[in-house]
């Protein structure tokens, strides 16, 4: 009796042990699926056209010409104006929430902080397109009056107030990754030994020290990796840049009120229209080279994360 | 001692500076954010009426509701809940409970916190890539897929969370009583994380229910009432996003009305899977 009853619960334990260890080996496998199928789907391509598809600027389905430059121009673009916006202000919001908030305002704001990290991409793209382009096209031409006679500077900042364009899909995108780049500091912001900040204080040090010359190298790993983090999300983003990025295949200039396409409004705009074949091998090559790009970036902002607790763990 | 004074005058007008720019940030981020917010709600709840509920899309220039949309929705996230949610937590146990200095358990939770960000369209883009072109149409099912593949990441890591926060005593005394380890994490430790757990997955929903691009290479959409998961199926994400890009006033009302009640929809289970993960850890 006891014997069966002790092997009737090795053999619970050992099926339960395999189930969860099964699941999990599947997670980690998904990573190396996606890879592979991708791989696969866009193997007439990749091997149509090697590797000048990167630096090809042709985007021509009816010539069967395929090449990514114009669509990784656009993602890059878009996501590098929404990083030069969005963390300047997300340090500010965290700075204020951690520092200058009044104690009883603080949970609230980063409760709507977070809250608003929720809100579906495909609201911001809507709004974006319906509200923000009317109105952004009658500053345009403010703009182009004003940053545009900048020396240098001022090439970026011309062309025709379309109110749809890289710029706008840029601030689209900033607005959309304050919430996450935010929490991201002033959670990495709260890490910091109190000890230290009284420190600097007690030797006089005003508020904008304390946080520039000591939580800022404290934490900095963090908050690199919390920039990074915003921009994989940038990369990847789909409906908050498709609404409003113009969806045009070509670019005549170097102005970024020129409508273009990112690697993502391309998928989402041709996906379900392409022919089989080279077509829609040529446009998986370009999911590929999203989920590589993000995948390098999204590492590389886990490691330093990863590296910032382990700093913590032997700190305390 | 001019010098010093000045130096010190200095330091307070770069600090006074540096805090206003903070608080002119913090506006800046509420003022975009308010707007957003009041805009869908305004132009959202003038479009909802009885017909949004009672009636199919429309064709352009005539009116209509969204019912088949929202049924096609409850259905896609429903199914893919129940598909991804046991997966997650099979998975987050494992993390928690056997694997956490192991190999694998390492190397799946760094993967899994790679997946929680990856780019939801490429994975749209891999489910077609292994189901739909090998069946050769797009259906229902295949956008369950995609959607039940972003459950499992977010269900994954709360799972392995919230079971790392029931105390290890608990653990020891269901283990001297003589209770298996299985008995142990299913009847004692599970159960004592049970709140956390569907935070998780209220938040998985929440994430899914305004996912367009993976539903664009997998549900894709259907203008009709269609319950066929073996068929494209209508649902909101895709609708708002071709109602919304189309020249039509009516057709953009209806697209407000839908962002409006996703908004709404996302918004209220964040709130709840917060009410209830502070109301656990109160007690």
């Amino acid at each position: 009796m006891m014997a069966t009853a002790r092997r009737k619960r090795s053999i619970g334990d050992w099926v339960f042990f395999n189930i969860t260890r099964l699941f999990a080996l599947l997670t980690l496998l998904m990573l190396g699926g996606i890879i592979a199928s991708l791989v696969y789907g866009a193997w007439p391509s990749l091997k149509h056209f090697g590797f000048p598809f990167l630096w090809t600027p042709d985007w021509n389905p009816p010539m069967e010409k395929f090449g990514a430059l114009i669509p990784i121009y656009g993602t890059l673009i878009t996501s590098l104006i929404a990083l030069a916006i969005a963390v300047p202000v997300s340090f500010g919001i965290a700075l204020f929430l951690t520092e200058l908030s009044p104690t009883w305002l603080r949970r609230p704001l980063g409760v709507a902080i977070e809250l608003l990290a929720g809100i579906p991409s495909i609201v911001y793209g809507m709004w974006g397109l319906l509200v923000f382009v009317p109105l952004f096209s009658k500053a345009q031409p403010f703009i182009a009056a004003t940053l545009g006679k900048l020396p240098l500077l001022g090439a970026l900042f011309s062309g025709p107030p379309l109110g749809i364009g890289l710029l706008t899909a840029g601030i689209i995108l900033a607005i959309m990754i304050i919430p996450f780049i935010a929490s991201v500091m002033r959670d990495v912001f709260e890490v910091t030994p109190p000890m230290l900040k009284e420190s600097a204080y007690g030797l006089g040090a005003t508020t904008w020290e304390v946080v520039w010359n000591v939580v800022l190298p404290y934490t900095k790993v963090g908050v690199i990796g919390g920039i990074m983090l915003g921009l994989g999300r940038a990369l990847g983003e789909t409906m908050a840049v498709t609404f409003v990025i113009g969806n045009t295949n070509s670019i005549n200039s170097a102005s970024m009120f020129e409508p273009g396409n990112s690697i993502t409004s391309v998928l989402a705009n041709e996906f379900s229209e392409a022919s089989q074949g080279i077509y829609t091998a040529s446009l998986i090559e370009l999911g590929l080279i999203l989920f590589l790009i993000t995948l390098a970036v999204l590492v590389f902002s886990k490691l330093l994360l990863l590296h910032l607790s382990r700093q913590e763990g032997r700190a305390t | 001692m001019n010098l010093g004074l000045s130096l010190r005058a200095k330091r307070q007008w770069a600090n006074r500076l540096a805090l206003a720019m903070s608080m002119l940030a913090m506006s800046f981020g509420l003022v975009w954010l308010i707007w957003i917010l009041f805009d869908v709600f305004q132009l959202g709840l003038s479009g909802i009426s009885l017909k949004l509920f009672t009636e199919m899309t429309p064709p352009p220039g005539s009116s209509g509701g969204l019912l088949n949309a929202i049924v096609g929705s409850l259905l896609l996230v429903g199914m893919a809940t129940l598909l991804g949610t046991p997966i997650g937590i099979m998975a987050g146990i494992y993390l928690a409970e056997y694997g956490q200095y192991t190999w694998l358990g390492r190397s799946t939770r760094f993967i899994n916190d790679i997946l929680l960000s990856a780019p939801s369209i490429v994975i749209g883009l891999f489910v077609y890539a292994v189901y739909v072109s090998r069946v050769g149409k797009f259906s229902g099912f295949s956008g369950v897929i995609a959607l039940a593949l972003l459950v499992i990441p977010v269900v994954v890591s709360t799972t392995e969370n919230m079971l790392k926060l029931v105390p290890n005593s608990l653990r020891e005394a269901v283990f001297a009583l003589g209770a298996p380890k299985w008995v142990v994490i299913s009847k004692v430790t599970l159960r004592a994380s049970v709140a956390g757990v569907v935070t998780g997955v209220l938040l998985a929903v929440a994430r899914i229910s305004g996912e367009t691009a993976p539903l664009l290479f997998t549900a894709l959409s259907n203008q009709f009432w269609s319950l066929n998961l073996n068929e494209p199926i209508a649902n909101l994400p895709v609708t708002i996003f071709k109602f919304a890009m189309s020249p039509f006033k009516d057709w953009q009302e209806i697209a407000w009305a839908g962002v409006f009640l996703i908004t709404l929809g996302v918004l209220s289970l964040n709130i709840l899977a917060r009410i209830l993960f502070r109301q656990k850890h109160r007690s």
